[in-house]
């Protein structure tokens, strides 16, 4: 007994080790001068923990433990050092839905065993074990929607009635489960089934263009699923961290709906989130007026204050590392230079600050929209490169347009603009941008990342 | 753990995760997502626990898969995360002028957390 009480005490400190690493890291991480020591101090807390619990009194099983840890940290660390960083939110949706795998697997085996005496016990467990089940395989359709291998958005009459009643299915099989009237295993499988079902159910009509938010919420909900199953395990840790994703991962979906100008109930039960082919607004006037790398290449090598509003497209076009030397040029003559990040530039809120940051441009350079939006009247050229409905004008005066009432980078506002873009098409939505007509606006025409190389021979020949 | 003291530890870690998130600025939303994300890997403890206590080769399987899972959920998003803090420098800081590449040099920092089991 001596042997388990040190093992069991020397557990605990650990675990309380963990929850102080893991609160002080996510602390860490919320500013950009300390992040990258956070996720240093919550990965000692991880690597406590998980040491730590070889420990637990009375494990078994441990070859089979110790191959399932090698085999998922292989997989994992191989294609999470590997992966493009523009294709770091679909990643985290996929290594999110393995969590919350992970908890309805926890759930599964508490109830397959029987091991759950009590009625809140088993409660907890199936409580946690849906929410997990549902985290797992609507993240699994997230990470499918934004890899490109799920296309389309289905959608039915009556969808929401058919995603309540799986859920009550799924309630009720869980309250036979747990109140013991019916534990058998037929009725927990039946519970999991339909848990899992509701995730694709719930993921599979939202659009491309929300998945971020829904990505968040899942985060969220994963984290709450590791709660539920720390209480059933009387495991600390678990509660203390899967508390504080869930409530931190709440209030991010929240700030990220709220940045992308959507509410999560719209996100979530609306089924838009693609283009919208209804409306296209009002029609523009005007011409758009060309311009050649060389000149606008003199324009920003004399102009004292450029603000740089990247797009998608730029990460896409892989323009990024040349725009940061073009920068780096013009910072050398004396030259201002900002980068003006939209919400919605990337893929999810932040995203483009990252693949900003990987070309090498300082974060101090960058700004989102409520700090640089004043800035643009004392700006002399506003250089558009693979942005559109971010900065269209009509977001702001066009009642008709499905854009209105979007906040927008005030590019129009720069004294010139200068637009690189590839063809004459309309934005992600489908619509005219009235910026591109505007009398300061010149465009340039060609791939981004050939159009920045001119215009990196163009100041340079100055 | 009585349930009413887990019930404080639930509540006071709700707080502290809302507080510790507050202030946050859009900048750093895909990064910390990516780290909460990490955080929630905890459940690899659970998921061992479970497999280490579990019986019959169907509990066997599915508590192999639960420690596959958690350990895949543990050590990508340290993974991502890493890469991504990693690269954030301020003026002050950039070295290498026009450095393409970030992600290279603290590898085995990182893999000595992920490897160690």
């Amino acid at each position: 007994m001596d042997a388990y009480f040190s093992a069991a005490a020397l557990i605990q400190a650990s675990y309380l080790l963990t929850a102080f690493l893991f609160i002080m890291g996510l602390k860490r991480m919320s500013s950009p001068v300390t992040a990258r020591s956070g996720i240093l101090w919550a990965g000692a807390g991880m690597l406590v923990a998980t040491l730590a619990t070889f420990f637990y009194p009375g494990l078994t099983n441990f070859p089979l433990i110790i191959i399932a840890v090698i085999i998922g940290s292989v997989i994992a660390w191989s294609s999470g050092r590997r992966v493009a960083m523009t294709n770091i939110p679909q990643m985290i949706a996929l290594y999110n839905g393995m969590g919350g795998g992970a908890a309805a697997a926890i759930a599964a085996v508490e109830l397959y065993s029987g091991h759950e005496q009590t009625t809140a016990g088993a409660t907890l467990a199936v409580v946690g074990g849906i929410i997990g089940a549902v985290s797992f395989s609507g993240s699994l359709i997230a990470f499918g929607k934004l890899q490109g291998l799920i296309r389309k958005s289905l959608r039915f009459g009556g969808q929401q009635l058919l995603n309540l009643l799986i859920l009550a299915v799924a309630l009720v099989l869980g309250g036979m489960v747990a109140s013991g009237f019916n534990a058998t295993p037929a009725a927990v499988t039946g519970l999991f089934a339909a848990a899992l079902l509701l995730g694709l159910s719930m993921t599979l009509p939202i659009g491309g263009a929300d998945m971020p938010v829904v990505i968040s919420l899942y985060n969220a909900l994963t984290g709450l699923a590791v709660a539920f199953e720390g209480f059933v395990l009387g495991n600390a840790a678990m509660i203390i961290a899967g508390t504080v994703v869930g409530s931190a991962g709440t209030l991010l979906t929240q700030l990220m709906a709220k940045a992308m100008n959507r509410s999560l109930g719209n996100v979530l039960f609306s089924g838009f989130g693609d283009s919208s082919g209804a409306s296209t607004g009002s029609a523009v006037t005007g011409s758009l007026k060309p311009i050649e790398a060389a000149d606008a290449g003199v324009m920003m090598a004399f102009a004292q204050k450029i603000i740089i509003v990247p797009g998608y497209g730029m990460a896409v076009a892989q323009a990024q590392h040349k725009v940061w030397e073009l920068c780096q040029l013009l910072i050398d003559r004396g030259v201002t230079v900002r980068f003006a990040i939209h919400p919605v530039a990337g893929r999810m809120p932040g995203h483009m600050n990252v693949l900003l940051a990987e070309a090498g441009v300082p974060y101090d350079l960058i700004a989102d929209l409520d700090e640089i939006n004043a800035e643009f009247e004392t700006a002399d050229v506003a250089l558009i490169i693979g942005a559109n409905d971010v900065v269209n004008p009509v977001a702001r005066n066009d009642k008709s347009s499905p854009i209105y009432g979007m906040p927008i980078l005030n590019a129009d506002k720069a004294k010139n603009v200068i637009v690189i873009k590839r063809g004459q098409g309309a934005g992600f939505s489908g619509i005219e941008n009235a910026l591109f007509y505007l009398d300061n606006t010149r465009m340039l025409y060609g791939d981004g990342q050939a159009a920045v190389a001119a215009l990196i021979a163009a100041v340079k020949s100055v | 753990m009585t349930g009413i003291v887990a019930l404080y530890i639930f509540m006071l870690a709700a707080f502290t995760g809302y507080e510790v998130i507050a202030k946050v600025p859009v900048i750093l939303h895909t990064p910390l997502m990516s780290g909460s994300n990490f955080v929630h890997g905890i459940v690899l403890v659970g998921a061992m626990v479970a497999l280490g206590s579990a019986g019959t080769p169907l509990e066997k399987s599915i508590g192999f898969i639960g420690v596959l899972l958690a350990a895949g959920n543990a050590v990508g998003g340290y993974a991502v995360t890493e890469r991504m803090l990693e690269m954030f420098k301020s003026s002050g800081a950039r070295g290498a002028r026009g450095g393409k590449d970030g992600k290279d040099g603290k590898d085995n920092k990182g893999a000595a957390a992920a490897g160690t089991h």
